[in-house]
């Protein structure tokens, strides 16, 4: 029998399947006691329609696996952080034409600054590489995602946007 | 798809408590009918701030506002499931965030009336009225929010500490438009100075606490409004600055508060609209 950690691991984001649940870092625990696996997730943004969806698609896995007794929990603490997606996860994101997240580090503590212009941040055109973007809306097709466009290649993309 | 294999997207269908599995303990020398009432005020405003943005969803002035408008709902609308659901589960009754939403009345719901002024897309409202309404709401939820992080309730601590950074991202997204539209044309500077004085009498409003916020605040659980006018003030001035505008002198309206559950005439109307599917057909699913 294949581990519960393993087959959790293993299931896909519902709306990125490119990535894991594990490589997108929504995956935080997996724990078998005896007969019963307890899996804890953690939702991207509060009203991320997929997080049902994972549930779903969790016990589904696991149930196919050869596992009776599956819980899949909710943790809203510490708050998601893209951060937490995986090297491998950021790799895979970029092959498919979704620019990653910059590595983003611990907020300072005090006020979140105010930003009056879109950042100046360069991010890569994942197709053919330019530095040469600018963002379009700071809001995509999903909650995670912004919307960008390249200068060089003239192609949009979608950027997943540093929380 | 294969079949048999049912895919449910919308909200409302099969879905699981909110809160499953999070630590749902709740602080013992707390007042749960303070709690509840707390939360309540929290998530009815994200709530009804997140019905009016989704009103402009195919109305906005652009696809990607419409976009990015109905983002900024659908995280509002997130955070009031969590918080609607938190303040039934301390109220103790049996009830749920859909008895809460779509079964209480005008007088019930106890949000700012902010959240539910009608600034369009119909006649009367306008594109940049509702931005100058996130602008203001966003700059204070945030500095509410990161308050609200150090709360002694494990669940409202966990909610703000989310929420901060999505709200972070709905105030940078208003200022940015208030810029735009203040420094784009004489008539679209005209629409934003009317759109912040059409809000501006609401304002006042947000920093006057309720007994329910005080005593809260004093327990550490919750966050005295007053102790947000420097930083909000502070936020808001920036933006007029760069924007070359004059902050509104318009008066405080009369009335309310919102959170006594005394609303604007626009209220009825808003939740006619939000609840009636529900009530006309209880328990359907889709």
């Amino acid at each position: 029998m294949v581990s519960a950690a393993a087959v959790a691991a293993s299931v896909l984001d519902p709306e990125l399947p490119v990535l894991t649940l594990a490589d997108l870092g929504v995956l935080r625990e997996v724990r078998e006691q005896g007969e019963r696996v307890v899996v804890t997730i953690t939702p991207t943004y509060s009203g991320c329609p997929a997080l049902d969806e994972m549930r779903a698609d969790l016990t589904r896995a696991l149930t196919a696996a050869g596992y009776t007794d599956v819980e899949v929990r909710t943790a809203l603490a510490p708050a998601w952080t893209t951060d937490w997606i995986s090297e491998e996860g950021l790799r895979k994101l970029a092959e498919h034409g979704i620019a990653p997240p910059a590595r983003i580090g611990p907020r300072a503590a005090g006020p979140v600054p105010l930003t009056l212009e879109p950042p100046a941040a360069r991010v890569a055109c994942p197709r053919c590489g330019s530095a040469n973007t600018r963002e379009l809306s700071r809001f995509g097709s999903t909650a995670c995602k912004a919307l960008r466009s390249c200068a060089d290649c003239k192609e949009p993309f979608e950027h997943i946007k540093e929380i | 798809m294969e079949a048999g294999e049912e895919r449910h997207w919308a909200f409302g269908t099969g879905f699981t408590a909110a809160l499953s599995g999070v630590d749902r303990a709740l602080p013992a020398d707390v007042d749960t009918d303070d709690l509840a009432a707390y939360a309540l005020m929290l998530g009815d405003d994200a709530l009804i701030l997140s019905q009016r943005l989704a009103e402009w969803t195919s109305r906005a002035p652009e696809l990607e506002e419409d976009v990015a408008l109905a983002n900024i709902a659908l995280d509002l609308l997130g955070q009031a499931r969590l918080l609607l659901t938190r303040a039934a589960e301390a109220d103790g009754v049996a009830c749920d965030e859909d008895t809460l939403a779509f079964e209480r009345d005008e007088h019930e719901f106890r949000n700012t009336r902010l959240v539910e002024v009608d600034c369009g897309p119909g006649p009367g409202g306008d594109f940049a009225a509702t931005i100058a309404r996130l602008l203001v709401f966003a700059t204070h939820r945030l500095a509410l929010l990161q308050r609200l992080v150090g709360s002694r309730d494990p669940v409202l601590s966990a909610v703000a500490a989310k929420g901060v950074k999505e709200v972070a991202y709905h105030r940078d997204h208003a200022a940015q438009w208030t810029l735009r539209l203040a420094g784009g044309t004489e008539y679209s500077r005209e629409r934003m100075i009317a759109g912040l004085d059409l809000v501006w009498p609401y304002v006042e409003e947000l920093f006057t606490a309720h007994p329910v916020e005080a005593r809260l605040a004093d327990a550490g659980v919750a966050v005295d409004p007053a102790e947000l006018r420097a930083e909000v003030d502070e936020v808001l001035d920036t933006v007029f600055t760069a924007a070359d505008l004059q902050r509104p002198t318009a008066a405080a309206r009369a009335g309310g508060p919102g959170r006594d559950g005394i609303h604007t005439e626009a209220m009825g109307y808003l939740l006619a609209e939000m609840q009636h599917i529900h009530r006309s057909m209880p328990g359907a699913l889709w």
